[in-house]
Protein backbone atom coordinates (compact mmCIF):
# COMPACT_ATOMS: atom_id res chain seq x y z
CA UNK A 1 0.00 0.00 0.00
CA UNK A 2 2.62 2.80 1.21
CA UNK A 3 5.01 1.47 -1.36
CA UNK A 4 2.41 1.43 -4.27
CA UNK A 5 1.42 4.86 -3.20
CA UNK A 6 4.96 6.28 -3.05
CA UNK A 7 5.19 4.68 -6.74
CA UNK A 8 2.69 6.82 -8.06
CA UNK A 9 4.03 9.90 -6.48
CA UNK A 10 7.11 9.07 -8.29
CA UNK A 11 5.47 8.39 -11.38
CA UNK A 12 4.04 11.93 -11.07
CA UNK A 13 7.23 13.51 -9.59
CA UNK A 14 9.02 12.46 -12.91
CA UNK A 15 6.76 13.65 -14.95
CA UNK A 16 6.05 17.28 -13.52
CA UNK A 17 9.67 17.36 -13.70
CA UNK A 18 10.41 16.50 -17.03
CA UNK A 19 7.46 18.74 -18.30
CA UNK A 20 9.05 21.50 -16.72
CA UNK A 21 12.29 20.54 -17.95
CA UNK A 22 11.01 19.92 -21.59
CA UNK A 23 8.50 22.53 -21.44
CA UNK A 24 6.11 20.00 -23.00
CA UNK A 25 2.44 20.79 -23.46
CA UNK A 26 0.90 17.89 -21.26
CA UNK A 27 0.03 18.03 -17.70
CA UNK A 28 2.94 16.44 -15.23
CA UNK A 29 0.09 13.68 -13.97
CA UNK A 30 -0.37 12.45 -17.81
CA UNK A 31 3.46 11.58 -18.52
CA UNK A 32 3.38 10.26 -14.99
CA UNK A 33 0.21 8.18 -16.39
CA UNK A 34 2.84 7.16 -19.37
CA UNK A 35 5.54 6.49 -17.38
CA UNK A 36 3.42 3.53 -15.16
CA UNK A 37 2.20 2.35 -18.18
CA UNK A 38 6.04 1.78 -19.58
CA UNK A 39 6.75 0.29 -16.37
CA UNK A 40 4.04 -2.02 -16.28
CA UNK A 41 4.41 -3.21 -20.36
CA UNK A 42 8.45 -3.98 -19.34
CA UNK A 43 7.26 -5.95 -16.58
CA UNK A 44 4.32 -7.60 -17.90
CA UNK A 45 1.80 -7.98 -14.90
CA UNK A 46 0.38 -5.42 -12.54
CA UNK A 47 1.92 -6.07 -8.96
CA UNK A 48 -0.76 -6.91 -6.58
CA UNK A 49 -0.36 -3.96 -4.51
CA UNK A 50 -0.19 -1.44 -6.94
CA UNK A 51 -3.50 -3.11 -8.56
CA UNK A 52 -5.11 -2.54 -4.86
CA UNK A 53 -3.80 0.73 -4.53
CA UNK A 54 -5.00 2.30 -7.78
CA UNK A 55 -8.35 0.36 -7.65
CA UNK A 56 -9.21 1.93 -3.99
CA UNK A 57 -7.99 5.38 -5.84
CA UNK A 58 -10.37 5.07 -8.66
CA UNK A 59 -13.09 3.78 -7.27
CA UNK A 60 -13.62 6.78 -4.95
CA UNK A 61 -12.69 8.98 -8.08
CA UNK A 62 -15.62 10.69 -8.22
CA UNK A 63 -14.73 12.18 -4.32
CA UNK A 64 -11.63 13.71 -6.09
CA UNK A 65 -13.92 15.67 -8.31
CA UNK A 66 -15.79 17.36 -5.72
CA UNK A 67 -13.95 20.40 -4.13
CA UNK A 68 -12.88 21.74 -7.52
CA UNK A 69 -16.88 21.15 -8.59
CA UNK A 70 -17.70 23.48 -5.41
CA UNK A 71 -15.27 25.95 -7.30
CA UNK A 72 -18.57 26.82 -9.77
CA UNK A 73 -19.34 29.28 -6.95
CA UNK A 74 -16.40 31.36 -8.00
CA UNK A 75 -17.65 31.48 -11.35
CA UNK A 76 -21.36 32.16 -11.21
CA UNK A 77 -21.31 35.21 -12.94
CA UNK A 78 -19.04 33.91 -15.71
CA UNK A 79 -21.28 30.96 -16.07
CA UNK A 80 -25.18 33.50 -15.95
CA UNK A 81 -23.58 35.63 -18.15
CA UNK A 82 -22.34 32.95 -20.91
CA UNK A 83 -24.99 30.17 -20.00
CA UNK A 84 -26.39 29.88 -24.12
CA UNK A 85 -22.65 28.99 -25.52
CA UNK A 86 -21.82 26.45 -23.03
CA UNK A 87 -25.05 24.77 -23.06
CA UNK A 88 -24.99 24.55 -26.65
CA UNK A 89 -20.77 24.36 -27.03
CA UNK A 90 -21.56 21.21 -24.23
CA UNK A 91 -24.84 19.40 -26.13
CA UNK A 92 -23.57 19.85 -29.65
CA UNK A 93 -20.31 17.95 -28.80
CA UNK A 94 -21.51 15.65 -26.64
CA UNK A 95 -24.00 14.48 -29.56
CA UNK A 96 -21.65 14.73 -32.39
CA UNK A 97 -18.55 13.04 -30.57
CA UNK A 98 -20.79 9.62 -29.92
CA UNK A 99 -22.06 9.84 -33.53
CA UNK A 100 -18.77 10.44 -35.25
CA UNK A 101 -16.89 7.80 -32.44
CA UNK A 102 -19.80 5.28 -33.00
CA UNK A 103 -19.76 5.47 -36.93
CA UNK A 104 -16.29 5.76 -37.40
CA UNK A 105 -15.47 2.37 -35.59
CA UNK A 106 -18.17 0.65 -37.44
CA UNK A 107 -17.28 1.32 -40.31
CA UNK A 108 -13.39 0.40 -39.66
CA UNK A 109 -14.44 -2.70 -38.50
CA UNK A 110 -16.67 -3.62 -41.29
CA UNK A 111 -14.28 -2.55 -43.68
CA UNK A 112 -11.62 -4.64 -42.08
CA UNK A 113 -13.34 -7.57 -41.62
CA UNK A 114 -13.39 -7.98 -37.98
CA UNK A 115 -16.51 -8.40 -36.59
CA UNK A 116 -16.90 -12.22 -38.04
CA UNK A 117 -13.45 -13.06 -36.62
CA UNK A 118 -14.56 -10.98 -33.26
CA UNK A 119 -17.81 -13.19 -32.80
CA UNK A 120 -16.15 -16.56 -33.86
CA UNK A 121 -13.71 -15.50 -30.85
CA UNK A 122 -16.22 -15.21 -28.55
CA UNK A 123 -18.41 -18.71 -29.31
CA UNK A 124 -15.24 -20.33 -29.15
CA UNK B 1 -24.89 32.41 17.96
CA UNK B 2 -23.65 33.79 20.92
CA UNK B 3 -20.84 32.54 23.92
CA UNK B 4 -18.67 29.63 23.46
CA UNK B 5 -20.94 27.46 21.24
CA UNK B 6 -19.75 31.18 19.21
CA UNK B 7 -16.46 30.74 19.58
CA UNK B 8 -15.90 26.87 18.66
CA UNK B 9 -17.73 27.80 15.32
CA UNK B 10 -15.54 30.54 15.13
CA UNK B 11 -11.89 28.21 15.55
CA UNK B 12 -13.23 25.46 13.75
CA UNK B 13 -14.32 27.71 10.39
CA UNK B 14 -11.25 28.68 10.28
CA UNK B 15 -8.78 25.21 10.57
CA UNK B 16 -8.99 23.30 7.64
CA UNK B 17 -10.58 19.95 9.48
CA UNK B 18 -13.89 21.04 9.26
CA UNK B 19 -14.17 21.75 5.72
CA UNK B 20 -12.45 18.34 5.19
CA UNK B 21 -14.95 16.29 7.07
CA UNK B 22 -17.86 18.16 5.45
CA UNK B 23 -16.60 17.50 2.40
CA UNK B 24 -16.73 13.79 2.81
CA UNK B 25 -19.62 13.62 4.98
CA UNK B 26 -21.45 15.80 1.64
CA UNK B 27 -20.45 12.87 -0.58
CA UNK B 28 -21.43 9.91 1.50
CA UNK B 29 -24.89 11.43 1.52
CA UNK B 30 -24.31 11.75 -2.20
CA UNK B 31 -23.58 8.60 -2.69
CA UNK B 32 -26.13 6.96 -0.77
CA UNK B 33 -29.08 8.91 -2.45
CA UNK B 34 -27.55 7.91 -6.08
CA UNK B 35 -27.29 3.98 -4.85
CA UNK B 36 -30.97 4.68 -3.69
CA UNK B 37 -32.60 5.85 -6.51
CA UNK B 38 -31.24 2.89 -8.88
CA UNK B 39 -28.32 4.72 -10.12
CA UNK B 40 -29.99 7.00 -11.64
CA UNK B 41 -27.74 9.28 -13.57
CA UNK B 42 -29.91 12.64 -13.14
CA UNK B 43 -28.92 12.05 -9.63
CA UNK B 44 -24.79 12.17 -10.45
CA UNK B 45 -22.97 12.18 -6.84
CA UNK B 46 -20.60 14.61 -7.56
CA UNK B 47 -23.25 17.32 -8.83
CA UNK B 48 -25.63 16.13 -5.72
CA UNK B 49 -22.14 16.47 -2.98
CA UNK B 50 -21.25 19.99 -4.94
CA UNK B 51 -24.47 21.54 -4.50
CA UNK B 52 -25.01 20.33 -1.04
CA UNK B 53 -21.22 21.77 -0.11
CA UNK B 54 -22.19 24.88 -2.21
CA UNK B 55 -25.21 25.60 -0.12
CA UNK B 56 -23.30 25.01 3.19
CA UNK B 57 -20.83 27.65 2.20
CA UNK B 58 -23.13 30.21 0.81
CA UNK B 59 -25.29 30.07 3.86
CA UNK B 60 -22.48 29.96 6.38
CA UNK B 61 -21.23 33.05 4.49
CA UNK B 62 -17.53 31.14 3.94
CA UNK B 63 -15.49 32.02 1.01
CA UNK B 64 -14.07 28.88 -1.69
CA UNK B 65 -10.42 29.49 -0.34
CA UNK B 66 -11.41 28.77 3.41
CA UNK B 67 -13.13 25.77 2.28
CA UNK B 68 -10.52 24.55 -0.34
CA UNK B 69 -7.82 25.29 2.82
CA UNK B 70 -9.53 21.73 3.85
CA UNK B 71 -10.92 20.23 0.98
CA UNK B 72 -7.42 20.33 -1.14
CA UNK B 73 -6.06 17.01 0.10
CA UNK B 74 -8.87 15.16 -1.13
CA UNK B 75 -8.02 17.66 -4.67
CA UNK B 76 -4.60 16.87 -4.05
CA UNK B 77 -5.06 12.75 -4.91
CA UNK B 78 -6.26 14.08 -8.79
CA UNK B 79 -2.75 13.82 -9.46
CA UNK B 80 -1.81 9.87 -8.08
CA UNK B 81 -5.59 9.18 -9.23
CA UNK B 82 -4.49 10.25 -12.98
CA UNK B 83 -1.18 8.07 -12.62
CA UNK B 84 -3.11 5.13 -11.07
CA UNK B 85 -5.50 5.08 -14.91
CA UNK B 86 -2.45 3.22 -16.11
CA UNK B 87 -3.12 0.16 -14.06
CA UNK B 88 -6.47 -0.62 -16.05
CA UNK B 89 -5.20 0.66 -18.86
CA UNK B 90 -3.04 -1.80 -18.80
CA UNK B 91 -5.09 -5.08 -17.88
CA UNK B 92 -7.76 -4.37 -20.51
CA UNK B 93 -4.95 -4.05 -23.42
CA UNK B 94 -4.72 -7.51 -24.49
CA UNK B 95 -8.54 -7.62 -25.27
CA UNK B 96 -7.94 -4.49 -27.52
CA UNK B 97 -5.50 -6.33 -29.72
CA UNK B 98 -7.68 -7.49 -32.18
CA UNK B 99 -9.66 -4.06 -32.74
CA UNK B 100 -6.76 -1.69 -32.41
CA UNK B 101 -6.91 -0.10 -35.63
CA UNK B 102 -10.27 0.71 -35.81
CA UNK B 103 -10.19 2.17 -32.18
CA UNK B 104 -7.23 4.44 -33.03
CA UNK B 105 -9.11 5.80 -36.05
CA UNK B 106 -11.95 6.26 -33.80
CA UNK B 107 -10.16 8.19 -31.57
CA UNK B 108 -8.54 10.66 -32.98
CA UNK B 109 -12.10 11.25 -35.00
CA UNK B 110 -13.71 11.53 -31.71
CA UNK B 111 -11.44 13.49 -30.14
CA UNK B 112 -11.11 15.86 -32.46
CA UNK B 113 -15.01 15.96 -33.07
CA UNK B 114 -15.03 16.50 -29.72
CA UNK B 115 -12.69 19.62 -29.13
CA UNK B 116 -13.62 21.40 -32.66
CA UNK B 117 -17.63 21.48 -31.80
CA UNK B 118 -17.08 22.16 -28.79
CA UNK B 119 -14.90 25.10 -29.30
CA UNK B 120 -16.41 25.72 -32.59
CA UNK B 121 -19.76 26.24 -30.96
CA UNK B 122 -19.09 28.53 -28.21
CA UNK B 123 -16.94 30.82 -30.29
CA UNK B 124 -19.89 31.80 -32.32
CA UNK B 125 -22.60 32.03 -29.79
CA UNK B 126 -19.54 35.26 -28.63
CA UNK B 127 -17.88 33.03 -25.28
CA UNK B 128 -14.56 34.56 -24.00
CA UNK B 129 -11.04 32.86 -24.23
CA UNK B 130 -11.26 31.94 -20.98
CA UNK B 131 -14.29 30.06 -21.39
CA UNK B 132 -12.78 28.40 -24.87
CA UNK B 133 -10.00 27.55 -23.20
CA UNK B 134 -12.37 25.61 -20.44
CA UNK B 135 -14.13 24.01 -22.60
CA UNK B 136 -11.49 22.70 -24.86
CA UNK B 137 -11.12 19.65 -22.51
CA UNK B 138 -14.20 18.97 -21.37
CA UNK B 139 -14.76 15.66 -22.72
CA UNK B 140 -11.56 14.18 -20.52
CA UNK B 141 -11.74 13.04 -17.25
CA UNK B 142 -11.72 15.64 -14.83
CA UNK B 143 -7.57 15.10 -13.69
CA UNK B 144 -6.10 15.19 -16.90
CA UNK B 145 -8.78 18.08 -18.29
CA UNK B 146 -7.98 20.36 -15.35
CA UNK B 147 -4.18 20.15 -15.95
CA UNK B 148 -4.67 20.77 -19.78
CA UNK B 149 -6.97 24.06 -19.25
CA UNK B 150 -4.62 25.50 -16.65
CA UNK B 151 -1.68 24.57 -19.22
CA UNK B 152 -3.55 26.65 -21.83
CA UNK B 153 -5.18 29.91 -19.72
CA UNK B 154 -8.79 28.57 -18.77
CA UNK B 155 -9.81 28.28 -15.17
CA UNK B 156 -9.28 24.42 -14.10
CA UNK B 157 -12.19 24.84 -11.79
CA UNK B 158 -14.75 26.13 -14.37
CA UNK B 159 -13.14 23.17 -17.00
CA UNK B 160 -14.20 20.64 -13.89
CA UNK B 161 -17.30 21.45 -13.39
CA UNK B 162 -18.09 21.58 -17.03
CA UNK B 163 -16.07 17.93 -17.32
CA UNK B 164 -18.76 16.65 -14.81
CA UNK B 165 -21.58 18.40 -16.99
CA UNK B 166 -20.67 16.70 -20.22
CA UNK B 167 -19.94 13.24 -18.33
CA UNK B 168 -23.69 13.60 -17.52
CA UNK B 169 -25.00 14.97 -20.46
CA UNK B 170 -23.18 11.90 -22.55
CA UNK B 171 -24.10 9.05 -20.19
CA UNK B 172 -27.87 10.18 -20.41
CA UNK B 173 -27.49 10.28 -24.44
CA UNK B 174 -25.47 7.74 -25.52
CA UNK B 175 -28.27 4.99 -25.16
CA UNK B 176 -30.86 6.07 -27.32
CA UNK B 177 -28.54 7.99 -29.79
CA UNK B 178 -26.53 4.61 -30.31
CA UNK B 179 -29.61 2.83 -30.73
CA UNK B 180 -31.07 5.32 -33.41
CA UNK B 181 -28.22 5.08 -35.03
CA UNK B 182 -28.45 0.73 -35.54
CA UNK B 183 -25.01 0.03 -33.94
CA UNK B 184 -25.58 -2.86 -32.08
CA UNK B 185 -21.39 -3.66 -31.12
CA UNK B 186 -20.46 -3.39 -27.76
CA UNK B 187 -17.59 -2.42 -28.24
CA UNK B 188 -18.44 0.54 -30.60
CA UNK B 189 -20.89 1.96 -28.20
CA UNK B 190 -18.97 1.64 -25.52
CA UNK B 191 -16.03 3.19 -27.12
CA UNK B 192 -17.75 6.30 -28.29
CA UNK B 193 -19.34 6.51 -24.98
CA UNK B 194 -15.73 6.54 -23.27
CA UNK B 195 -14.81 9.51 -25.74
CA UNK B 196 -17.69 11.63 -25.64
CA UNK B 197 -18.61 11.00 -21.45
CA UNK B 198 -15.20 10.31 -19.68
CA UNK B 199 -15.33 8.40 -16.23
CA UNK B 200 -19.07 8.75 -15.91
CA UNK B 201 -19.84 7.59 -19.17
CA UNK B 202 -17.48 4.53 -18.57
CA UNK B 203 -20.04 4.00 -15.36
CA UNK B 204 -22.81 4.38 -17.45
CA UNK B 205 -21.42 1.68 -20.16
CA UNK B 206 -21.04 -0.42 -17.48
CA UNK B 207 -24.36 -0.91 -15.99
CA UNK B 208 -24.95 -1.92 -19.36
CA UNK B 209 -22.84 -4.26 -20.59
CA UNK B 210 -19.18 -5.28 -19.32
CA UNK B 211 -17.63 -5.21 -22.88
CA UNK B 212 -19.20 -1.63 -23.71
CA UNK B 213 -17.71 -0.49 -20.14
CA UNK B 214 -14.37 -1.86 -20.66
CA UNK B 215 -14.06 -0.41 -23.64
CA UNK B 216 -15.55 2.86 -22.50
CA UNK B 217 -12.67 2.80 -19.89
CA UNK B 218 -9.80 2.20 -22.54
CA UNK B 219 -11.42 5.02 -24.96
CA UNK B 220 -11.17 7.19 -21.63
CA UNK B 221 -7.62 6.51 -21.00
CA UNK B 222 -6.52 7.25 -24.33
CA UNK B 223 -8.71 10.68 -25.10
CA UNK B 224 -7.23 11.73 -21.99
CA UNK B 225 -4.00 10.74 -23.46
CA UNK B 226 -4.55 12.34 -26.74
CA UNK B 227 -6.87 15.51 -25.81
CA UNK B 228 -3.89 16.65 -23.60
CA UNK B 229 -1.63 17.03 -26.64
CA UNK B 230 -4.36 17.97 -29.14
CA UNK B 231 -5.92 20.63 -27.16
CA UNK B 232 -2.94 22.82 -26.75
CA UNK B 233 -2.43 22.90 -30.90
CA UNK B 234 -6.37 23.98 -31.08
CA UNK B 235 -6.00 26.50 -28.75
CA UNK B 236 -2.65 27.91 -30.18
CA UNK B 237 -4.27 28.46 -33.58
CA UNK B 238 -7.32 30.67 -32.50
CA UNK B 239 -5.90 32.89 -29.67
Amino acid sequence: MLASLTALLLCQLLGEGVVRLLALPVPGPVLGLAFLLAFLAVRRAVPGPLNQTAGGLLHHLSLLFVPAGVGVLQHLQRISAEWLAIAAALLVSAVATIVVTAVVMRAMIRLMKLDEAAEEEKAG
Amino acid sequence: MTGELGDIWVYLRAGPLLWLTVTLVAYLLAQFIYERAGLNPLLNPVALAVAMLAAVLVLTGTDYQTYFEGAQFIHFLLGPATVALAVPLYSHFGKVKAVFLPMAVALVCGAVTAVVTAIGTAYLLGASFETLASLAPKSVTTPIAMGISDQIGGLPSLTAMLVIMTGILGAMLATPLLNALGIRDWKARGFATGVAAHGIGTARAFHVSEVAGTFAGIAMGLNGLLTAFLVPLVIDWIR
